[in-house]
Protein backbone atom coordinates (compact mmCIF):
# COMPACT_ATOMS: atom_id res chain seq x y z
CA UNK A 1 0.00 0.00 0.00
CA UNK A 2 1.15 3.14 -0.71
CA UNK A 3 0.58 6.54 1.17
CA UNK A 4 1.05 9.91 -0.01
CA UNK A 5 1.53 12.40 2.10
CA UNK A 6 1.03 16.39 1.89
CA UNK A 7 3.70 17.95 -0.72
CA UNK A 8 5.82 20.23 0.57
CA UNK A 9 7.47 22.96 -1.27
CA UNK A 10 9.46 25.70 -0.51
CA UNK A 11 7.97 29.16 -2.22
CA UNK A 12 10.23 32.45 -2.16
CA UNK A 13 8.27 35.43 -4.76
CA UNK A 14 6.18 33.43 -6.22
CA UNK A 15 3.23 33.49 -8.52
CA UNK A 16 2.13 29.94 -8.22
CA UNK A 17 1.99 27.91 -5.39
CA UNK A 18 1.45 24.30 -4.75
CA UNK A 19 -1.55 23.02 -3.03
CA UNK A 20 -2.14 19.85 -0.29
CA UNK A 21 -2.31 16.79 -1.93
CA UNK A 22 -4.83 14.11 -0.90
CA UNK A 23 -3.74 10.92 0.48
CA UNK A 24 -3.31 8.28 -1.77
CA UNK A 25 -2.80 4.59 -0.90
CA UNK A 26 -1.59 1.75 -3.15
CA UNK A 27 0.59 -1.85 -3.34
CA UNK A 28 3.69 -2.78 -4.59
CA UNK A 29 4.01 -3.06 -8.39
CA UNK A 30 0.98 -0.78 -7.95
CA UNK A 31 0.03 2.11 -10.57
CA UNK A 32 -0.80 5.13 -8.87
CA UNK A 33 -1.48 8.69 -9.33
CA UNK A 34 -0.20 12.00 -7.82
CA UNK A 35 -2.36 14.54 -8.38
CA UNK A 36 -0.68 18.20 -8.00
CA UNK A 37 -3.14 21.07 -7.16
CA UNK A 38 -1.54 24.16 -8.09
CA UNK A 39 -3.41 27.89 -8.05
CA UNK A 40 -1.71 30.94 -9.85
CA UNK A 41 -2.09 34.22 -8.50
CA UNK A 42 -4.81 36.32 -9.56
CA UNK A 43 -4.00 38.63 -12.31
CA UNK A 44 -0.81 36.54 -13.58
CA UNK A 45 -0.85 33.61 -15.81
CA UNK A 46 1.83 31.30 -16.48
CA UNK A 47 3.05 29.26 -19.74
CA UNK A 48 1.16 25.92 -20.84
CA UNK A 49 3.55 23.05 -21.06
CA UNK A 50 3.39 23.97 -24.44
CA UNK A 51 3.61 27.51 -25.63
CA UNK A 52 3.10 28.54 -29.26
CA UNK A 53 6.06 30.87 -29.37
CA UNK A 54 9.21 29.19 -29.29
CA UNK A 55 11.04 31.43 -27.33
CA UNK A 56 8.18 31.47 -24.56
CA UNK A 57 9.32 29.17 -21.36
CA UNK A 58 6.87 26.51 -20.55
CA UNK A 59 5.60 24.76 -17.66
CA UNK A 60 7.39 21.83 -16.71
CA UNK A 61 7.22 19.46 -14.09
CA UNK A 62 10.73 17.23 -13.65
CA UNK A 63 10.96 14.14 -11.34
CA UNK A 64 14.64 14.32 -10.34
CA UNK A 65 14.51 11.34 -7.70
CA UNK A 66 11.62 8.97 -7.06
CA UNK A 67 13.13 6.54 -4.76
CA UNK A 68 11.26 3.24 -5.25
CA UNK A 69 8.86 4.92 -7.25
CA UNK A 70 9.48 4.48 -10.88
CA UNK A 71 8.04 8.22 -12.57
CA UNK A 72 5.61 8.14 -15.50
CA UNK A 73 4.11 10.53 -17.40
CA UNK A 74 3.16 13.71 -16.42
CA UNK A 75 -0.46 14.67 -17.72
CA UNK A 76 -0.49 18.76 -18.02
CA UNK A 77 -4.08 19.88 -18.29
CA UNK A 78 -5.62 21.45 -21.12
CA UNK A 79 -4.86 25.02 -21.56
CA UNK A 80 -6.53 28.03 -22.28
CA UNK A 81 -6.35 30.93 -25.26
CA UNK A 82 -6.64 33.86 -23.82
CA UNK A 83 -5.68 36.80 -25.77
CA UNK A 84 -3.44 39.93 -24.41
CA UNK A 85 -2.94 43.63 -25.43
CA UNK A 86 1.06 42.42 -25.74
CA UNK A 87 0.44 39.21 -28.35
CA UNK A 88 -0.88 39.40 -31.60
CA UNK A 89 -2.51 35.88 -31.19
CA UNK A 90 -3.85 34.11 -28.25
CA UNK A 91 -1.41 32.81 -25.83
CA UNK A 92 -1.76 29.09 -24.40
CA UNK A 93 -1.90 29.41 -20.42
CA UNK A 94 -2.69 27.99 -17.65
CA UNK A 95 -4.62 30.56 -14.89
CA UNK A 96 -6.45 30.21 -11.85
CA UNK A 97 -6.31 26.61 -10.12
CA UNK A 98 -5.68 23.43 -12.25
CA UNK A 99 -3.99 19.86 -11.18
CA UNK A 100 -0.32 18.37 -12.89
CA UNK A 101 -1.11 14.65 -12.48
CA UNK A 102 1.78 12.40 -12.32
CA UNK A 103 1.34 8.27 -12.83
CA UNK A 104 4.16 6.53 -10.48
CA UNK A 105 4.08 3.03 -10.47
CA UNK A 106 5.94 1.45 -7.11
CA UNK A 107 8.28 -1.20 -7.71
CA UNK A 108 8.30 -4.74 -7.49
CA UNK A 109 10.81 -5.15 -4.68
CA UNK A 110 9.96 -1.76 -3.14
CA UNK A 111 10.50 -2.38 1.08
CA UNK A 112 8.13 -1.24 3.15
CA UNK A 113 8.50 2.25 4.93
CA UNK A 114 8.60 5.89 3.95
CA UNK A 115 10.08 7.67 1.25
CA UNK A 116 10.28 11.13 -0.70
CA UNK A 117 9.95 12.00 -4.19
CA UNK A 118 11.59 15.11 -5.30
CA UNK A 119 10.91 16.87 -7.84
CA UNK A 120 10.78 20.41 -9.38
CA UNK A 121 8.17 22.79 -11.31
CA UNK A 122 9.76 25.46 -13.46
CA UNK A 123 7.36 28.45 -14.71
CA UNK A 124 7.20 31.64 -16.17
CA UNK A 125 4.70 34.22 -15.19
CA UNK A 126 3.30 37.48 -16.47
CA UNK A 127 0.45 39.92 -16.00
CA UNK A 128 -1.27 41.79 -18.85
CA UNK A 129 1.74 44.21 -19.11
CA UNK A 130 5.01 42.81 -17.48
CA UNK A 131 6.35 39.67 -17.39
CA UNK A 132 8.58 38.58 -14.37
CA UNK A 133 11.63 35.91 -14.68
CA UNK A 134 11.23 32.05 -14.66
CA UNK A 135 11.35 30.97 -10.90
CA UNK A 136 11.53 27.02 -10.19
CA UNK A 137 9.47 25.22 -6.78
CA UNK A 138 11.02 22.43 -5.04
CA UNK A 139 8.91 19.80 -4.74
CA UNK A 140 9.38 17.13 -1.95
CA UNK A 141 6.62 14.61 -2.24
CA UNK A 142 6.63 12.06 0.68
CA UNK A 143 5.84 8.72 0.48
CA UNK A 144 4.85 5.70 2.50
CA UNK A 145 4.92 1.86 0.94
CA UNK A 146 3.14 -0.59 3.21
CA UNK B 1 -14.84 90.23 -46.55
CA UNK B 2 -12.14 92.95 -47.13
CA UNK B 3 -8.96 90.78 -47.51
CA UNK B 4 -6.81 93.23 -44.73
CA UNK B 5 -9.80 92.37 -42.24
CA UNK B 6 -9.55 88.53 -43.38
CA UNK B 7 -5.87 89.29 -42.58
CA UNK B 8 -6.45 90.48 -39.21
CA UNK B 9 -8.67 87.37 -38.14
CA UNK B 10 -5.96 85.19 -39.51
CA UNK B 11 -3.36 87.22 -37.47
CA UNK B 12 -5.55 87.28 -34.48
CA UNK B 13 -5.96 83.38 -34.86
CA UNK B 14 -3.11 82.91 -34.97
CA UNK B 15 -1.62 84.52 -31.96
CA UNK B 16 -4.62 82.71 -30.09
CA UNK B 17 -3.46 79.84 -31.01
CA UNK B 18 0.34 80.27 -29.54
CA UNK B 19 -1.47 81.44 -26.50
CA UNK B 20 -3.06 78.19 -26.01
CA UNK B 21 -0.40 76.02 -27.37
CA UNK B 22 2.59 77.50 -27.22
CA UNK B 23 4.90 78.85 -29.98
CA UNK B 24 8.57 79.14 -30.73
CA UNK B 25 10.26 80.13 -33.96
CA UNK B 26 12.12 76.62 -34.35
CA UNK B 27 10.40 73.14 -33.02
CA UNK B 28 7.36 73.39 -30.35
CA UNK B 29 8.36 72.05 -27.07
CA UNK B 30 7.76 68.62 -25.93
CA UNK B 31 6.87 68.64 -22.31
CA UNK B 32 6.57 64.45 -21.22
CA UNK B 33 4.15 63.13 -17.96
CA UNK B 34 6.75 61.10 -17.63
CA UNK B 35 9.74 63.03 -17.36
CA UNK B 36 11.02 64.24 -14.00
CA UNK B 37 12.16 67.83 -13.01
CA UNK B 38 16.14 67.97 -13.50
CA UNK B 39 16.34 68.53 -9.68
CA UNK B 40 14.41 65.15 -8.79
CA UNK B 41 16.71 63.09 -10.86
CA UNK B 42 19.29 60.43 -9.75
CA UNK B 43 22.26 59.59 -11.21
CA UNK B 44 22.13 56.38 -13.61
CA UNK B 45 24.11 53.81 -12.06
CA UNK B 46 27.27 52.74 -14.35
CA UNK B 47 27.94 49.25 -15.59
CA UNK B 48 30.35 47.22 -17.53
CA UNK B 49 28.67 44.36 -19.22
CA UNK B 50 29.69 42.67 -22.87
CA UNK B 51 27.88 42.99 -25.85
CA UNK B 52 27.40 40.42 -28.60
CA UNK B 53 31.36 41.23 -29.91
CA UNK B 54 32.52 39.80 -26.59
CA UNK B 55 33.32 43.79 -26.30
CA UNK B 56 32.77 45.58 -22.46
CA UNK B 57 30.11 48.35 -22.52
CA UNK B 58 30.01 51.00 -19.87
CA UNK B 59 26.48 52.87 -19.80
CA UNK B 60 29.17 55.96 -18.60
CA UNK B 61 30.76 55.77 -22.17
CA UNK B 62 27.24 57.29 -23.61
CA UNK B 63 27.59 60.04 -21.70
CA UNK B 64 26.19 63.24 -23.31
CA UNK B 65 24.31 61.04 -25.27
CA UNK B 66 19.95 60.25 -24.36
CA UNK B 67 20.06 57.06 -23.78
CA UNK B 68 16.45 54.73 -23.73
CA UNK B 69 18.21 51.53 -21.37
CA UNK B 70 15.77 48.55 -21.98
CA UNK B 71 15.67 45.67 -19.42
CA UNK B 72 14.08 42.86 -21.33
CA UNK B 73 14.25 39.09 -22.16
CA UNK B 74 13.62 36.89 -24.94
CA UNK B 75 10.83 35.51 -22.78
CA UNK B 76 9.09 38.36 -22.11
CA UNK B 77 5.81 39.20 -24.46
CA UNK B 78 5.48 42.72 -23.68
CA UNK B 79 9.10 43.59 -24.42
CA UNK B 80 8.15 42.26 -28.08
CA UNK B 81 5.86 44.82 -28.67
CA UNK B 82 8.36 47.77 -27.48
CA UNK B 83 11.58 46.43 -29.33
CA UNK B 84 10.41 47.21 -32.41
CA UNK B 85 9.20 51.14 -31.32
CA UNK B 86 12.80 51.44 -29.97
CA UNK B 87 14.45 49.99 -32.83
CA UNK B 88 11.97 52.80 -34.82
CA UNK B 89 13.26 55.39 -32.28
CA UNK B 90 17.01 54.29 -32.64
CA UNK B 91 16.95 55.48 -36.37
CA UNK B 92 14.95 58.49 -36.06
CA UNK B 93 17.46 59.51 -33.39
CA UNK B 94 20.69 58.16 -33.99
CA UNK B 95 21.90 61.88 -35.40
CA UNK B 96 20.12 63.92 -32.57
CA UNK B 97 22.37 62.29 -29.82
CA UNK B 98 20.72 59.34 -28.88
CA UNK B 99 21.16 55.58 -28.40
CA UNK B 100 19.24 53.09 -27.36
CA UNK B 101 20.77 50.22 -25.08
CA UNK B 102 19.06 46.96 -24.54
CA UNK B 103 19.73 44.35 -21.58
CA UNK B 104 18.99 41.31 -21.88
CA UNK B 105 18.28 39.30 -18.82
CA UNK B 106 18.16 35.54 -19.94
CA UNK B 107 19.64 33.06 -17.70
CA UNK B 108 21.04 31.56 -21.04
CA UNK B 109 22.77 34.46 -21.98
CA UNK B 110 23.62 34.85 -25.54
CA UNK B 111 22.83 31.45 -26.99
CA UNK B 112 19.26 33.08 -26.10
CA UNK B 113 19.32 36.39 -27.21
CA UNK B 114 21.60 35.98 -30.26
CA UNK B 115 18.81 34.06 -32.35
CA UNK B 116 16.65 36.15 -30.59
CA UNK B 117 17.84 39.93 -31.96
CA UNK B 118 19.39 38.36 -35.02
CA UNK B 119 15.38 37.50 -36.02
CA UNK B 120 14.01 40.69 -34.76
CA UNK B 121 17.48 42.63 -36.88
CA UNK B 122 17.80 44.72 -33.44
CA UNK B 123 19.70 47.28 -35.14
CA UNK B 124 20.69 48.91 -31.34
CA UNK B 125 23.60 47.55 -29.02
CA UNK B 126 22.54 44.75 -26.30
CA UNK B 127 24.38 43.17 -23.92
CA UNK B 128 23.73 40.69 -21.76
CA UNK B 129 22.61 41.58 -17.78
CA UNK B 130 22.77 40.13 -14.38
CA UNK B 131 21.27 40.20 -10.82
CA UNK B 132 24.18 42.85 -10.10
CA UNK B 133 23.07 44.80 -12.84
CA UNK B 134 19.20 45.02 -11.96
CA UNK B 135 19.84 45.17 -8.18
CA UNK B 136 22.14 48.38 -9.30
CA UNK B 137 18.90 49.81 -10.80
CA UNK B 138 16.31 49.17 -7.58
CA UNK B 139 16.51 45.05 -8.40
CA UNK B 140 14.57 45.13 -11.47
CA UNK B 141 12.08 42.23 -11.58
CA UNK B 142 9.17 43.04 -13.91
CA UNK B 143 10.49 42.99 -17.63
CA UNK B 144 10.16 45.29 -19.33
CA UNK B 145 11.23 48.27 -17.64
CA UNK B 146 12.85 50.98 -19.27
CA UNK B 147 14.82 53.73 -18.22
CA UNK B 148 15.02 57.42 -20.35
CA UNK B 149 18.69 58.67 -19.09
CA UNK B 150 19.56 62.48 -19.80
CA UNK B 151 22.66 63.75 -21.16
CA UNK B 152 23.67 63.99 -17.92
CA UNK B 153 23.61 60.30 -17.19
CA UNK B 154 20.36 61.14 -14.97
CA UNK B 155 17.36 58.85 -14.78
CA UNK B 156 14.42 61.47 -15.96
CA UNK B 157 11.95 58.65 -16.35
CA UNK B 158 11.18 54.93 -15.67
CA UNK B 159 8.28 52.85 -17.10
CA UNK B 160 7.66 49.22 -15.85
CA UNK B 161 5.71 47.05 -17.68
CA UNK B 162 4.18 47.74 -21.35
CA UNK B 163 3.70 51.20 -21.88
CA UNK B 164 2.96 53.52 -24.70
CA UNK B 165 4.99 54.33 -27.59
CA UNK B 166 3.65 58.07 -27.23
CA UNK B 167 5.25 58.10 -23.88
CA UNK B 168 8.34 57.03 -25.15
CA UNK B 169 8.34 59.32 -27.64
CA UNK B 170 7.88 61.88 -26.15
CA UNK B 171 10.22 61.79 -23.14
CA UNK B 172 12.77 61.00 -25.55
CA UNK B 173 11.61 64.41 -27.52
CA UNK B 174 12.02 66.22 -24.26
CA UNK B 175 15.39 65.23 -23.19
CA UNK B 176 16.81 65.54 -26.30
CA UNK B 177 15.92 69.42 -26.50
CA UNK B 178 18.52 69.82 -23.98
CA UNK B 179 21.71 70.72 -24.88
CA UNK B 180 24.54 68.73 -24.29
CA UNK B 181 26.88 69.98 -21.46
CA UNK B 182 28.18 67.07 -20.38
CA UNK B 183 31.70 66.04 -21.51
CA UNK B 184 31.16 62.78 -23.63
CA UNK B 185 33.06 60.00 -22.30
CA UNK B 186 33.07 57.54 -19.48
CA UNK B 187 32.76 59.53 -15.98
CA UNK B 188 32.62 57.89 -12.43
CA UNK B 189 28.63 57.55 -11.78
CA UNK B 190 28.00 56.03 -7.86
CA UNK B 191 26.60 52.81 -8.17
CA UNK B 192 23.63 52.65 -5.33
CA UNK B 193 23.09 49.70 -4.59
CA UNK B 194 18.96 48.95 -4.23
CA UNK B 195 17.98 52.45 -4.77
CA UNK B 196 14.58 53.20 -5.81
CA UNK B 197 14.36 55.36 -9.22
Amino acid sequence: MLLFLPLSAQNTKQYLTIGELPKVAGKRSAAVQARIPVTVQMGFHVNSNAPKDEYLIPLKLTWKSTGVLEAGQVVYPKPSLEKYEFAESPLSVYTGAFELVTNFKVAANAPAGPGVAAGQLRYQACNDRACFPPKTIEINLPYQVQ
Amino acid sequence: MSLPRLSLIFATAVLVGCFVSGCSSSTRSVKAASVKPDKERKPAPDFALKDADGKVVHLADYRGKVVLLDFWATWCGPCKIEIPWFMEMQRKNKDKGFEVLGVAMDDEGWEAVKPFVTDLRVNYRVVIGNDATAELYGGVDALPTTFLIDREGKIAAVHVGLTSKKDFEDGVAELLQTPTTAVPGRAAVPAIIGAKY
